[in-house]
């Protein structure tokens, strides 16, 4: 191969600077967010229990917000009987938020850290106001 | 076994279906196996309501009622104000009724006007993704999710009863009420008939909140509801009835 001087050392910088976005991010993945349960309404149950169980609220509650919506806007209901026969007033800021009062420190800082933005609070009322 | 080409074509074809009806399966799916249910009934009932004029006088007491719960905004701008009931006079509200020799009673009325509710809303053709719809209880409804701010419903409810955001609503709203979402910059927002307190038994907030008990409430299914014993006595009117749209607000001059 001609150049082979030239070439090669070429090539090498431009592998690493089309990968540096990828081994730039070793080492560096950011702490777990810290979920604080802390309010007085969780305080006050007796079994600290969400409205359906943990595993499948942490990874379904975003489909289950969006069913909520469905179920109450378009279908006219507004109670959700959970899977232990408990029930709910379908509402995202009378129910959600009524436990997890504390928005910034339970949703936003998951969502910050998992780069969520759901447009919610553009009209929901959220939280401590 | 032997495929020829156009066999072989056929056979992924139908395979690629099949996948898709799994698929399409998976997203009708509810993602809970729970179930839902509605405080009151609203199987069979076709909301209504039957306005007295006569005994509406200058108080505004519907109007705060609502717009402070819904926390619908106080915008001074004419052309950007946002409002679910308010108060017109009698040609404003009847374009199609008035003349000359009116009483001067009438002439200085004013009717609390809403959104009709229409048993043939334009409103609902004319939307484009279905964010207005009737339900079958009768009640116009906004899906406020599904609004694109595109305004086809505001040009086609001949009683001005949409508004629009041009800007954020939040800076207008008073006394925010936390109960109640409000709405967005770029969607079209109306009365809801007070849906939110219909699935629970309860009555809109316009009727509560009337000290003289203008507004009447009921289902215009059942004959023995207050609405039809009142259609039923009383000389009663639709707004712009020509138009073919058959309000569910009725109205006694
Ligand atoms: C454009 C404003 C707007 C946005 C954005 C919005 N909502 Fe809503 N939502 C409303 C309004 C207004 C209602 C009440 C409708 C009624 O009762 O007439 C509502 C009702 C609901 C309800 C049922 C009743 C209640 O009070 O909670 C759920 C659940 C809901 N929204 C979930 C969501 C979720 C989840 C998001 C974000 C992904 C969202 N909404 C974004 C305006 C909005
Ligand atoms: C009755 C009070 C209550 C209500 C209402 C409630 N939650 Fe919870 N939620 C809890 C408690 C308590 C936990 C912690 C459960 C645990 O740690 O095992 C929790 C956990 C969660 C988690 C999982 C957090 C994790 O550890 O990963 C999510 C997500 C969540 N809730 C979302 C919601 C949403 C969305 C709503 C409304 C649809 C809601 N919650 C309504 C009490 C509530
Ligand atoms: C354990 C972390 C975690 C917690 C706590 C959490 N979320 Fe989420 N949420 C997520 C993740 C991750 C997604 C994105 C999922 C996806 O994109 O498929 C999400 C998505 C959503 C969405 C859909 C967003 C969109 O744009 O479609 C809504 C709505 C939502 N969350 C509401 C809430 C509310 C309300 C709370 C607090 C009561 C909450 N979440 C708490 C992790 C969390």
């Amino acid at each position: 191969m001609y150049d082979k001087k030239i070439i090669i050392p070429i090539l090498a910088v431009i592998v690493v600077v089309l990968t540096y976005p990828i081994w730039s991010l070793f080492g560096k993945g950011a702490a777990a967010p810290e979920l604080d349960l802390n309010t007085p309404e969780i305080q006050a149950l007796a079994e600290k229990e969400c409205i359906e169980d943990t595993e499948f609220m942490r990874s379904n509650h975003m489909e289950l917000l969006n069913e909520w919506r469905i179920k109450s806007v378009r279908e006219g209901t507004n109670v959700y009987v959970a899977s232990d026969g408990q029930e709910y007033e379908m509402s995202l800021q009378n129910t959600c938020l009524s436990c997890h009062s504390n928005k910034e420190n339970f949703c936003d800082s998951c969502h910050s850290y998992a780069e969520v933005n759901p447009d919610c609070w553009d009209c929901h009322v959220g939280g401590e106001l | 076994m032997k495929m020829d080409r156009r066999n072989f074509i056929r056979m992924c074809g139908l395979g690629l279906l099949g996948l898709g009806a799994t698929k399409a399966d998976k997203i009708f799916a509810d993602v809970t196996k729970s179930k839902y249910l509605r405080t009151a009934s609203l199987q069979g009932k076709r909301w209504a309501m039957v306005i007295d004029s006569r005994k509406c006088n200058d108080c505004d007491d519907c109007v705060a009622a609502c717009h402070k719960v819904h926390n619908v905004p106080d915008i001074n701008k004419k052309e950007q104000e946002v409002k679910w009931i308010w108060k017109e006079g009698f040609h404003g509200t009847f374009p199609d009724l008035g003349h000359q020799y009116m009483t001067e009673k009438l002439e200085k009325r004013l009717f609390p006007i809403l959104c009709n509710h229409c048993d043939n809303p334009a409103c609902v053709r004319v939307c484009p993704t279905k964010a207005t719809f009737k339900r079958e209880d009768g009640v116009i409804m906004m899906d406020y999710h599904r609004c694109i701010g595109c305004r086809y419903c505001m040009a086609g409810c001949p009683y001005g009863a949409r508004s629009f955001n041009f800007q954020d609503p939040r800076p207008y709203i008073k006394n925010m009420n936390n109960e109640y979402p409000t709405r967005t910059k770029g969607v079209v927002e109306k009365c809801n008939f007070c849906a939110e307190l219909l699935v629970k038994g309860e009555l809109p907030l316009c009727v509560q909140a009337c000290k003289k008990g203008a507004i009447t409430f009921g289902d215009l299914n059942d004959p023995a509801s207050p609405v039809r014993k009142i259609l039923e006595n009383e000389a009663t009117i639709q707004r712009k009835p020509s138009l073919g749209t058959y309000p569910s607000v009725y109205y006694i001059v």
